[in-house]
């Protein structure tokens, strides 16, 4: 059983939390803007890139990085918008699509200009895991990532229920048009859902690179399971694509684990499981668990 | 009479290259109430629409307060002093009762919030008690009192309303009319587009009975329902009201 937890459960529940990181800004995208976002994996890469300089050259350890990297991806997040998918806005939404798919080559192209190709860590050599009660064996990098995911989702839930901002991104995501005849400011709400959705990638991106190491198909690999727990949640819901997120990343390590010594799924399925709970929640389920819009 | 409020002069307006609406005079006067009366797709919706630049605009003017509003962004049209409630989906079904009428300020913040949802409460009591419901779990008439109090929350001059009692029971719909009056009587102009058009302008100090997207007849409310064309072509016939 404590096997269960120390290299199952712990290790899902971190994975579950970067796929969390990564979908919630997907899901405010597709709220908000109504499309889906292609390039959203490749802004954690650029988070993860960001902080690796400033490790670098600041010679801070990852965790102090997130800030700038937060602040770099939030901006290279509204630029993108304002050069490539603004100009679309009012075409459908397939176009923006498109184009974003077209953005996520770009933005793994100039990280691959920039960085290199090589794979990177932020810190060399093993780390011991931290031991509690004799048996429970936690990485402090496990602990690092869960415990920042709680609070940004406690974070998050605070600024969605009571800031004016929050309240006015949910309005929007509710009813874009309803939104726009009672006078809301939608570019300001715009702007602020690729702040908070890029900043998000961007903690996502280091906790990656934290977990295991940095390289340039770091979000692009993770963009299925961040779709995928961003339908479960519920489209337009952020709490719920961060609940998603956690019940796919559980789901793809718990369901590995060997019963009775037997391995019913071989790891090399993992992946899939991600996509399994997708079609199925489409076929059973298409508002997600928590109500969201149907596609 | 006082200054118009709201004034229309030849209006053109539609959707995409085609008009709807042709030449189309309209007078809002100062606490007025206004109904737009009509067959179905004579354009009073259009009508309605074009005030809050929700649709396309060809030729004409549009004055608010003698400032002409022709390309104004709905957005900035409601710190001017315009709010307007849509006919369906107007309200943020997934935001509480709370959480919509706070939204209708964000736009044009009242001079005193407390007080202006104070008085919303007072016209529509039922809500008091469902404030922190989603709207979407609400009936349809209290629905369209969170749309219209939504709209009043930014102290606006004028309230555009488009047939606010569509699908309602007799007996909300009563209490729509009641209240488009009450709003009146806290010095707010209404602009009204109604099917139920016989109550409606029992309440209306002018009648707009657009046909083909034209100004067919124009007059009180009163000697609307007294007309007998109007009365036999747009009210269903029967008596007098």
């Amino acid at each position: 059983m404590i096997d269960f937890i120390n290299y199952y459960l712990i290790p899902g529940i971190t994975l579950g939390s970067i796929y969390a990181l990564g979908a919630v800004g997907i899901s405010m995208i597709f709220g908000i803007l109504r499309f889906a976002h292609f390039a959203h994996g490749d802004l954690m890469t650029t988070g993860a890139y960001i902080a690796l300089t400033a490790v670098w050259t600041l010679g801070l350890p990852a965790l102090a990085a997130i800030p700038i990297a937060v602040v770099g991806t939030a901006l290279v997040a509204v630029f993108l918008d304002k050069a490539f998918y603004k100009p679309l806005r009012d075409l459908p939404s397939i176009y923006t699509v498109i184009a974003s798919f077209g953005v996520a080559l770009i933005l793994r192209s100039a990280i691959q200009l920039l960085w290199g190709t090589d794979s990177q860590v932020y810190v060399v050599g093993f780390q011991k895991p931290l031991i509690f009660f004799d048996s429970l064996r936690i990485a402090l990098r496990h602990m690092q990532i869960i415990a920042f995911t709680v609070a940004i989702a406690i974070t998050l839930h605070f600024f969605l229920s009571y800031s004016k901002t929050g309240k006015s991104m949910r309005a929007v995501a509710d009813d874009p048009e309803l939104a726009r005849i009672a006078g809301l400011d939608t570019e300001k709400i715009v702007r602020w859902t690729w702040i908070i959705g890029g900043g998000l990638a961007a903690i996502g991106g280091v906790f990656v690179g934290l977990d295991t190491d940095i390289h340039t198909n770091l979000g692009w690999n993770l963009l299925l399971p961040m779709f995928a727990a961003a339908l479960l949640g519920g489209i337009g819901r952020p709490l719920g694509a961060m609940l998603g997120g956690l019940i796919i990343g559980v789901a793809e390590e718990i369901c590995t684990f060997p019963i009775m010594d037997i391995e019913i799924i071989s790891p090399s399925y993992k992946s899939a499981i991600a996509f399994i709970i997708m079609l199925a929640l489409l076929l059973f389920r298409p508002q997600g668990l928590l109500k969201g819009r149907v596609l | 009479m006082p200054d118009p409020i709201l004034n229309i002069q030849n209006l053109t307006a539609g959707y995409g290259a085609t008009p709807i609406i042709h030449c189309v005079d309209l007078c809002v006067h100062l606490k007025g109430i206004v109904v737009i009366v009509g067959p179905n797709g004579a354009g009073k919706s259009t009508l309605l629409k074009s005030v809050f630049a929700l649709n396309k605009y060809f030729s004409g003017s549009v004055e608010f307060m003698g400032h002409s509003i022709v390309g104004v962004k709905t957005a900035n049209l409601v710190p001017m002093g315009i709010s307007a409630v849509p006919q369906t989906s107007n309200v943020f079904a997934n935001l509480t009762v709370r959480e919509n009428l706070q939204v209708g300020t964000y736009a044009a913040p009242p001079k005193n919030a407390a007080a202006t949802l104070d008085m919303i409460l007072t016209l529509f009591p039922d809500l008091r008690e469902k404030l922190n419901q989603p709207a979407g779990q609400l009936s349809g008439g209290q629905r369209q009192m969170v749309a219209i109090g939504r709209a009043m929350m930014s102290d606006p001059k004028l309230l555009l309303l488009d047939e606010p009692t569509a699908g309602l029971s007799p007996a909300y719909l009563e209490r729509i009319f009641d209240l488009i009056q009450q709003i009146r009587e806290a010095g707010i102009s209404v602009l009204l587009v109604e099917q139920n058009a016989k109550q409606a302008l029992r309440i209306a100090d002018m009648g707009y009975v657009l046909v083909n997207g034209k100004n067919g007849y124009t007059d009180t409310g009163k000697n609307l329902l007294a007309n007998d064309e109007v009365r036999h072509a747009f009210l269903g016939g029967g008596l007098p009201a």
